[in-house]
């Protein structure tokens, strides 16, 4: 990297890139420590009523679908080590894998949300929506429409963040294809690759706790 | 502390872990464990989780700063739930005069 480079990326605030690139990891955290209590009250209601009724939390989640929630599983976890190596095109300046890495996480993405789309269709039609339309026939009706509102309330809070990744992704393609990322400044990548790591985490324990709530 | 640039073998090593394990919370699914089967589920999850943050997050190799920073976030979490089971867990123990 030029001496001039380096200069031009350097905000006036730091000393050097390495503290520049502390900061911006460290805010990224904090502001990631901050997502865990957003999902976290709502991790807290599921438990709470869980623990208050544990067999209709059971037989709701089987009618969650399992295999298309362990798809979007390994497709999340896929685009995530795509993302990673994204990370790694940013640092060594390849823009052409950058770009193109970067498109396939949003790609993913949005497979993930096409498959939730089609989950959440079969919901609507099998009636289990909280609300009037809601219609359950087996025991503690009620139990059961708390579930599914904590699985649209949880899956949907998740998908919002998927959506804001994905435009994230897109936004970082285009200035990447303009070349923003030269010349050593890989930071908005890696803070970027943060956020979507974090998204993929949350589902890591939606997955086991709306879909595997009962064993099959 | 600037990232270092890990082998792609890293990342691909990663993500079969990550698809075993998830291959195992599957699995676990369809067998019955009794109270057990959430505590594996969950145990796996945080498995995964430690992998992700370690590996694709780069907590690896970074500063204590950062690694206490990635830790805040699950100690509040972790606070929140114990103190609200706690109150749940101990309802009606003991009857309140008004």
């Amino acid at each position: 990297m030029s001496e001039a480079a380096a200069e031009n990326i350097l905000a006036e605030q730091f000393d050097d890139l390495e503290q520049q690139h502390e900061a911006a990891k460290l805010g990224m955290w904090i502001f990631l420590a901050t997502e865990v209590l957003f999902f976290g009250g709502l991790f807290l209601a599921y438990t709470v009523y869980r623990y208050l009724s544990p067999e209709a939390f059971a037989a709701a989640s089987r009618h969650t679908e399992v295999i298309l929630g362990g798809a979007n599983t390994a497709i999340l976890l896929f685009s995530s080590t795509l993302m990673a190596l994204a990370v790694r095109a940013a640092q060594l300046g390849r823009r052409g894998h950058l770009i193109w890495l970067l498109l396939a996480t949003a790609f993913l993405g949005m497979v993930f949300m096409g498959v939730k789309g089609l989950e959440y269709h079969k919901d609507f039609t099998e009636h289990l929506v909280p609300g009037a339309d809601f219609q359950w026939h087996e025991a503690n009706p009620g139990a059961a429409e708390m579930f599914f509102w904590l699985y649209f309330a949880m899956t949907g809070l998740h998908a919002i963040h998927v959506i804001v990744g994905i435009i994230l992704m897109l936004v970082l393609a285009v200035f990447a294809w303009r070349r923003r990322f030269a010349g050593g400044n890989y930071m908005p990548v890696e803070i970027a690759g943060l956020y979507w790591h974090f998204v993929d985490i949350v589902w890591v324990f939606l997955f086991p706790l709306l879909y595997l709530a009962g064993h099959r | 502390m600037t990232t270092k640039v890990l082998a792609p073998r890293v990342y691909w090593t990663n993500f079969l872990w990550l698809m075993g394990l998830l291959a195992l919370t599957w699995g676990l699914g369809y067998v019955n464990f009794g109270v057990f089967n959430l505590p594996i589920a969950l145990f796996i999850s945080f498995a995964k989780t430690i992998l992700i943050v370690l590996f694709f997050m780069h907590i690896k190799g970074s500063s204590r700063l950062l690694h206490l920073a990635a830790m805040t976030g699950l100690l509040w979490l972790f606070l929140m739930l114990l103190l609200t089971l706690t109150d749940y867990y101990s309802r009606g123990w003991v009857s309140v005069p008004r």
